[in-house]
């Protein structure tokens, strides 16, 4: 028993003197790790605890529009609606997902969508539940707000194309981003991770995408850890993408496209002073729309085994051997050589023998005395194989390439053909074989190798009736003041030779082309009519009899082809059709170009009186037909680009 | 012991004992309320939400440690061993109701408070080992039976709380003991054996790993590697240190202002009423809050050491120094494991920590230590 002491011994003081010390100093180590994190390391957590914060969240930009040349719209935005449901707000998502699709269509599958969305995501972030639903719907969801609670109709924009299939081969289409378009970008722009968000997937809107879609917005929100939005911190407006202008006439582009009708073909008119492209066609057609909303395998499906390739935009990407629209080209090489001159004449007697091999003209009979303007009012072959040897195909396909055949003429579609000027280096390159003077004989006659596309054979045309280097446009340049075109590199005498005898070719009795002729005197047409083989006559089906177009299937018949330029005097016009197996030039083709280059001068459906009398009955009723067909065009507002 | 020996007329009675309280602890701890009602205003976004009970609670406990202070210490001394038993029988209580099917239980629900028997056992054991070595004869101190004893009365709640699983409140048990075995003079030599047998079972255990005679089994190293680095599972225990870190260092040297710390205002920090409670104060109230905070704390722990030194018995000494060490480890691994010094073990911030037990528990001791000072005998005048 210890006795009461009034001290403490020495020992228990110093202890509790030592522990004391030993909190302090403890103390002083929280104070040094407190000072640590607060004092030195303070900003570098600041920017931590902001980052836990503060959440981006962009906002989508307008997607600049397209528009025609006077202003019609072509692409615009259109406000879209879909119904969202918040898990949160709902009492019962069954039972309001139930109620729900008593209101408006629902599928099974949007639901089961939904419900597996919902799973996933925080109780308080909206799910879609249907997209692209009509005003009504929405109004009858709005109107029964009471009893759905949680789901509520939302807008947003998305692209609509007004004219539908009429520009689908120039102004092309969006659709959601895919997995393989955010591969294809380096550093995709942020934008494009955005749900549902719309990118150019064809044409121009693929190949200006940069330039419609805008710069993104963004709201800098305060979140709290579970996600929830506290409140916008401050917000930054996204920046509208730029509308674009096109040389494209909309009420000609949908004649033109209508006129084609349901064949496999593609026209192109083009102003032949500038360049600039009024129609761009290519048939069939398709609905944009349908990619937008995001098409049904069947339909795809459909699209991709139409023989007829409406996906295809023939008017760039086609490439068709030019048949005798070529001839002209063979005809200046040969002027320009010297080898003839406006008077030589070459007797056909309906074949050629080269190599020992003989090469038939299409008139069997043959054409007898042909100098230049008759070798091309009624297209004889054997005039091209004579003096086609004589030239040598060097010499043609330097002229070809001058008046634009073979080269890529860019207007921004990302998907134009270069089509083929062949030369004996690039035999020897692709083929692996010597170049012989049969195959300078077909190229005389646009057969064999040489290949071009629509707008390559306007372009020609183009440059044949004007002689100036026209380039294509298709986008409007605004503000810009207008260049005069530098000349093609030809004797004018040449050309004026070659121009009358296309003149001949329609107005001529003889000419290939007589039956589409025009009769207004101020709107005189220049063309040359094209029907190239798709494959070779042999010598045993030439015994037999060569059989008639009709007779053979579709894809083994000839594609028929027509360039022309009009007025003949001060050409401003210039047109190219190519009928893929459409039969002869002048039948199939010439017709279609005709109506289609009287509808460009006349700026809307011309008087009758300037066909053929006979044909006057057919083209009321056929311009009445067309006038239902085609959708009635208002001007947009004023366009900036 | 006879409490004549004390010569009692030296020792203040009826009110006079008021004057005699150290008030010096107790305008401290009012100002740690303070700071706890403000704090608990800031992260509830109202007063009513946890402040006003806190408040409520704290006024209560306040009258309990007057009316402790009050009765004189021999009767407390003489109240040791009854405490610490029934803190046991408490803690054994919980247990079995927990086994008998009632849930999991760590309380006991008294109505205004939810009373954890294992916080009554800190204070228990310090109460219980004060009481013993002032029974003691000092030459006895360190024979090893009587060393044996009083390890013996720390295993008991130690085992019990571990067994909850309370792995904070059990260090702290054995921490306060070991220090009141360490005040009462016991030999340096048992501290430095356990503490060398400790760290080498600690290295044993680690050195062993990914070796044939490997102590452990391999999800066990799991667990412990999870423990000792929180970092490793971002998810889990580490997100809520990362957090914490985060809010501290944000706070800066000013801090962002009451209610006005994004991270726990936005939830980001877990617990921020309770465990958390000093990363928002450091966050909102800065570096100038935190360590001032840091500065009552010591001021207390002086005090106490002041009343330790003075008092004229080995039992009201050992008993202040006790359960100043236990508020001492409340802080001390509060703060280190919102600073991210040592793992997430659950231990509230003392006085400001939303929560009835600790503050029951803390407010009974400063009544304790109250009583110990007031009733020190005095020189006559």
């Amino acid at each position: 028993m210890s006795l009461p002491t009034a001290k403490l011994s020495k020992k228990m003081t110093r202890r509790a003197f030592l522990v004391c010390g030993l909190q302090i100093g403890f103390g002083g180590v929280l104070a040094i790790r407190l000072q640590h994190l607060q004092v030195d390391q303070a900003d570098e957590f600041r920017l931590m605890a902001d980052e836990n914060r503060i959440n981006v969240r962009l906002i989508s930009p307008k997607r600049g529009e397209i528009y025609d040349r006077n202003g019609v719209i072509l692409a615009r935005n259109e406000q879209s609606f879909r119904i969202t449901l918040v898990e949160e707000e709902a009492d019962n998502v069954n039972d309001v997902l139930d109620k729900l699709s008593q209101l408006i269509p629902i599928t099974p599958d949007d639901i089961e969508q939904t419900i597996k969305e919902l799973k996933k995501k925080s109780p308080f972030l909206p799910v879609t539940i249907v997209d692209r639903v009509t005003w009504d719907d929405v109004s009858i969801v709005a109107s029964n707000a009471p009893v759905l609670p949680g789901i509520t109709p939302e807008t947003g924009l998305s692209r609509h194309y007004p004219l539908g299939s009429y520009f689908t081969h120039v102004v092309g289409y969006v659709g959601p981003v895919s997995s393989r378009d955010l591969e294809k970008r380096e550093i995709p722009d942020p934008l494009l991770k955005i749900p549902r968000f719309q990118i150019g997937k064809s044409r121009l809107e693929a190949s200006f995408e940069n330039l419609l879609r805008g710069k993104a917005g963004a709201r800098n929100i305060e979140v709290n850890a579970a996600g929830r939005v506290m409140q916008e911190l401050d917000r930054r407006e996204s920046e509208a993408g730029k509308n674009l202008k096109l040389t494209i006439e909309a009420g000609l582009q949908c004649y033109t496209q209508a006129r084609l009708g349901e064949e496999s073909a593609s026209a192109v008119v083009m102003d032949s002073q500038t360049g600039e492209l009024l129609a761009l066609t290519s048939s069939p057609s398709f609905d944009p729309n349908k990619f937008v909303r995001g098409i049904s395998h069947r339909d795809y499906n459909s699209l991709l085994e139409d023989k007829r390739k409406p996906l295809l935009s023939k008017s760039v990407q086609g490439s068709y051997p030019p048949g005798s629209t070529f001839k002209m080209i063979t005809a200046i090489a040969a002027l320009e050589a010297g080898v003839i001159d406006e008077k030589t004449t070459v007797f056909c007697p309906g074949h050629l023998e080269i190599s020992g091999k003989k090469k038939y003209c299409w008139k069997s009979g043959g054409h007898g005395k042909v100098n230049l303007e008759k070798s091309l009012r009624e297209s004889c072959d054997v005039f091209y194989y004579d003096i086609a040897l004589k030239v040598g195909i060097e010499k043609i396909g330097e002229v070809a390439r001058r008046f634009g055949l073979g080269e890529k003429h860019d207007i921004s579609m990302s998907v134009e053909n270069a089509g083929l000027v062949p030369s004996k280096a690039w035999k020897r390159r692709r083929r692996d074989s010597d170049w012989l003077i049969g195959d300078t004989a077909n190229a005389a006659i646009g057969q064999g190798d040489v290949l071009a596309s629509p707008l390559q054979l306007a372009v020609m045309a183009a440059r044949l009736a004007t002689g100036k280097m026209i380039k294509p446009k298709l986008i409007a340049e605004t503000g810009k003041t207008k260049t005069e075109e530098e000349s093609v590199t030809a004797y004018p005498s040449h050309l004026k030779a070659v121009r009358k005898a296309m003149y001949n070719v329609s107005n001529a009795r003889n000419g290939t082309a007589y039956r589409s002729r025009v009769i207004d005197d101020t709107f005189r047409m220049a063309g040359k009519t094209g029907t190239s083989q798709v494959f070779t006559i042999t010598e045993t089906e030439r015994i037999k009899g060569v059989k008639s177009n009709e007779a053979l299937e579709w894809g083994r018949r000839d594609h028929a082809l027509f360039v022309c330029f009009a007025p003949f005097d001060d050409p401003k016009i210039a047109v190219s059709v190519v009928v893929e197996h459409g039969g002869s030039g002048s039948t199939t083709a010439a017709p279609i170009a005709r109506d289609i280059l009287l509808q460009a001068l006349y700026n809307g459906a011309p008087p009758v009186s300037a066909y053929p009398v006979k044909d006057r009955e057919e083209i009321l009723q056929q311009q009445k037909f067309f006038d239902d067909l085609l959708p009635n065009l208002t001007s947009g507002e004023k366009v900036e680009t | 012991m006879n409490y004549l020996e004390y010569r009692v007329r030296s020792v203040p009675t009826g009110f006079s004992k008021l004057l005699h309280l150290n008030w010096a602890l107790i305008f401290l701890i009012t100002a740690v309320a303070v700071i706890s009602c403000v704090m608990l205003y800031s992260v509830g976004g109202s007063f009513s939400k946890w402040a006003d009970p806190q408040l409520k609670r704290f006024i209560a406990t306040f009258f309990l440690m007057f009316i402790m202070a009050m009765i004189p210490i021999w009767f407390w001394r003489n109240m040791s061993f009854i405490a610490y038993g029934l803190a046991l029988f408490l803690i054994i209580l919980v247990s079995i109701m927990g086994s008998m099917g009632m849930g999991a239980q760590r309380w006991i629900d008294l109505g205004f408070i939810k009373l954890q028997p294992s916080e009554l056992a800190k204070l228990g054991i310090v109460m219980a080992l004060a009481a013993y070595y002032d029974m003691l004869p000092e030459q006895r101190v360190s024979r090893p039976l009587w060393v044996a004893l009083p390890l013996i009365l720390i295993a008991l709640p130690v085992i019990l709380v571990l067994k909850q699983p309370d792995l904070g409140t059990a260090i702290l048990i054995m921490l306060s003991g070991g220090s009141v075995m360490f005040l009462a003079g016991v030999h340096w030599t048992y501290f430095a054996t356990v503490i060398a047998t400790s760290t080498g079972a600690v290295l044993a255990v680690f050195q062993s790993r990914d070796t044939p005679w490997q102590l452990l089994k391999d999800y066990q190293y799991k667990r412990i590697d999870t423990f000792l680095d929180p970092s490793s599972d971002p998810l889990g225990a580490g997100y809520h240190i990362t957090q914490s870190k985060i809010a501290l260092g944000s706070g800066g040297v000013s801090g962002r202002g009451l209610t006005q710390g994004t991270q726990s205002q936005l939830n980001f920090l877990p617990e921020k009423h309770t465990d958390f409670i000093f990363t928002t104060l450091a966050e909102e109230l800065g570096f100038v809050g935190g360590i001032s905070l840091l500065a009552i704390y010591i001021l207390i722990l002086i005090f106490c050491l002041i009343s330790a030194v003075e008092a004229k018995d080995k039992y009201s000494s050992l008993l202040i120094s006790g359960i100043a060490m236990t508020f001492f480890l409340f802080f001390a691994v509060n703060m280190s494991m919102v600073m991210g010094l040592i793992p997430i073990v659950g231990v509230p911030l003392p006085l400001i920590s939303w929560g009835g037990s600790a503050m029951l528990v803390l407010m009974a001791g400063f009544g304790l230590i109250q009583s110990a000072h007031a009733h020190r005998p005095r020189a006559k005048k």
